[in-house]
């Protein structure tokens, strides 16, 4: 049976595009590309789409499924958009002891949402996600890129004015 | 007795005031001189430095690295890998983290003197997905060192060339296991392999005899090549060599990373002395002693028996506090060392609702492949979920219990073993506090931390 062609369409930035044509070269075997491309794709357009699935696939000579397969097994990986910022709170048991699930409904009741939903205004989504290694700052939030340490109730309040006053500053 | 002093040899430069993070304060500090010195000796002398040395894996099974390397297949022709566990995952464990923040280029180093040693043409650091600065610092580093031939080819002239790569996880417990993190690196799920091959050394990343080791383990290398590995065995005890990293979290004054000969601090010296004590009006329940698979200790209990002190045998009483924070002397009381992650829980925490917490954690990172595992995890999740958040009832403990013991020795990989041990601990240690919990909830306060 002969492979139908198809054309996915993804839109990708320049920049992205050359990462992705650098990293394939990182590797004897292009197969092992899959998870930096995934990445990379993701930050580009925010989440990984059925036609990103597919485009990884011709990309790296693979089958989509290899590449759906991967895609649904590692959580940082989502199919559907988020919000703007993407709020991490961790659930595991040293932030835990110190109030990390008082953390994670501060900010839900910050930013009017509910867990791994996004605010009315598109905003933000709060997740709860396992272990960060950080337990000895604990309680400890990953938002977007940056960790932030001993997140109590006073600390959620600010990250949460800086993040609304930074979306104003956009519009 | 109070506890011995630190002694910072991997964490030597971590927290140092105008200690950055580039190439220049790394040389400007002696950094890369062992390097150059390894790559004018011959390989299999550094080898056998790192076997003299008894350097023992940081990553939480305690497996001698010099032995380690010893099971790489060097007559298959094929290329040797190298691969930097950087996956730091297991719940309580966060040194890693800030060797690679603070100090990458001490990880470089190791790394590229374990390389060569091993004549590894290709290294990849396997970070968790969850440190994407951390990932940026390494890359940030690895292009620093290549500029000055220390990475990449023809490294100071030698012929010798080696390239490391590094390559971002994406949020999956099980790629710290080794098999796991292979078939994960390769573009796959990241399902351990069956065994046998039982080392990636023989059979690992492209079928090619493959040296998987932590970011701590490799530091270390470092550091035996520089004194040599006889001077590095007098640190530490016989069988413990070198230096410990333990990293306290929970109900603790001062959590946080402190590093000591191995096995000259027992328990209570780390929790009292080094790390405040209690929080103010409580005291010390229990503790998981290396990460959050271990099994856990309550305060009060004793451990007798005998054991080997040089080349006699003695008798041994100890309480939670006068356990040496060694790999042999937990493994004898029934835990383990691990990877160095110290649980602390005093007498606020319940016992029912911190082990429904892991078993939540566990249960999300099972990889699925194996039944018992994927649905014996499931279920302790849902029991003691049940139990704190609906109806809890007296016979859930032996219920609890009759599945976690369904799950050890019937899986690929550790992780049956992982995620059972907590369930069975809980419930040997404290199988009075399940058993009373329908009753106990009833006058629990309702404004109470909720840990699930």
């Amino acid at each position: 049976m002969s492979t139908p062609t198809i054309s996915p369409s993804v839109n990708l930035k320049p920049e992205t595009l050359a990462r992705i044509d650098e990293v394939i070269t990182h590797y004897p075997v292009k197969r092992s590309a899959t998870l930096p491309l995934l990445h990379l794709i993701q930050e580009d357009a925010g989440y990984i789409s059925e036609d990103a699935v597919l485009w990884i696939a011709q990309k790296l000579e693979l089958q989509p499924i290899n590449v759906l397969e991967v895609v649904t097994f590692y959580p940082m990986f989502r199919r559907v958009p988020i919000g703007r910022r993407h709020i991490k709170v961790c659930r595991t048991l040293s932030c835990a002891l110190l109030g990390g699930y008082k953390t994670c409904e501060n900010f839900q009741k910050e930013f009017n949402t509910t867990l791994g939903a996004t605010s009315p205004d598109g905003e933000v989504t709060v997740d709860f996600v396992e272990c960060l290694a950080s337990c000895g700052t604990a309680p400890v939030v990953l938002i977007d890129e940056i960790l932030h340490e001993k997140v109590d109730a006073a600390k959620v309040k600010q990250i949460s004015a800086q993040i609304r006053a930074e979306a104003a500053a956009r519009k | 007795m109070p506890a011995p002093a630190q002694h910072r040899l991997i964490f030597q430069h971590i927290d140092e005031p105008g200690y950055s993070n580039d190439i220049e304060c790394y040389l400007r500090n002696g950094g890369y001189e062992v390097l150059k010195k390894a790559v004018t000796q011959k390989p299999e002398d550094l080898r056998e430095e790192v076997k003299k040395s008894g350097l023992r894996g940081r990553g939480g099974a305690g497996f001698p690295c010099g032995f380690k390397w010893s099971l790489v297949d060097r007559k298959s022709g094929k290329p040797i890998y190298l691969i930097v566990n950087a996956d730091e995952s297991e719940p309580g464990t966060f040194k890693d983290r800030y060797i690679m923040h603070q100090d990458p280029h001490q990880l470089i180093e190791g790394t590229m003197i374990s390389c060569f040693a091993n004549d590894v043409k290709q290294a990849y650091i396997y970070i968790r997905g969850e440190m994407p600065e951390g990932a940026r610092i390494l890359e940030k580093a690895i292009a620093e060192a290549r500029a000055k031939n220390l990475v990449g080819p023809n490294i100071l002239g030698t012929g010798y060339s080696c390239e490391i790569y590094v390559h971002r996880g994406a949020g999956a417990y099980i790629c710290g296991e080794e098999t796991g993190l292979i078939e994960s690196l390769e573009g796959k799920r990241a399902n351990p392999r069956i065994k046998p091959p039982y080392f990636p050394a023989v059979l690992g990343l492209y079928q090619c005899p493959t040296i998987v080791n932590n970011v701590e383990t490799l530091c270390h290398v470092k550091h035996i090549v520089q004194q040599g590995g006889a001077e590095y065995a007098k640190i530490g005890t016989p069988g413990n060599t070198g230096t410990r990293i333990f990293c306290v979290s929970g109900h603790v004054q001062r959590p946080g990373y402190y590093e000591f000969p191995a096995g000259t601090v027992t328990m209570g010296q780390l929790l009292n002395d080094v790390c405040g004590g209690p929080l103010p009006g409580r005291t010390f329940k229990a503790v998981i002693p290396g990460g959050s698979s271990a099994k856990v200790l309550r305060f009060g209990e004793r451990y007798k028996g005998k054991r080997k002190v040089g080349t006699d045998m003695v008798d041994y009483d100890w309480g939670v506090e006068d356990v040496p924070m060694d790999f042999d002397s937990l493994a004898m009381i029934g835990s383990m060392g691990g990877s160095g992650g110290v649980i602390v829980m005093d007498d606020s925490v319940n016992m029912v609702e911190a082990l429904a917490n892991i078993n939540a954690f566990y249960q999300h990172e099972s990889c699925g492949q194996c039944t018992p595992c994927r649905e014996g995890s499931l279920w302790m999740k849902k029991i003691s979920s049940r139990m704190v958040h609906g109806e809890a009832r007296k016979e859930d403990a032996a219920l609890l219990k009759s599945v976690a013991d369904q799950i050890p020795g019937r899986t690929i990989c550790a992780f049956g073993e992982a995620c059972s041990w907590p369930t069975q601990s809980f419930l040997i240690k404290f199988k009075d506090e399940f058993e009373g919990y329908a009753e106990a909830k009833k006058n629990l306060p309702a404004d109470r931390l909720s840990l699930v």
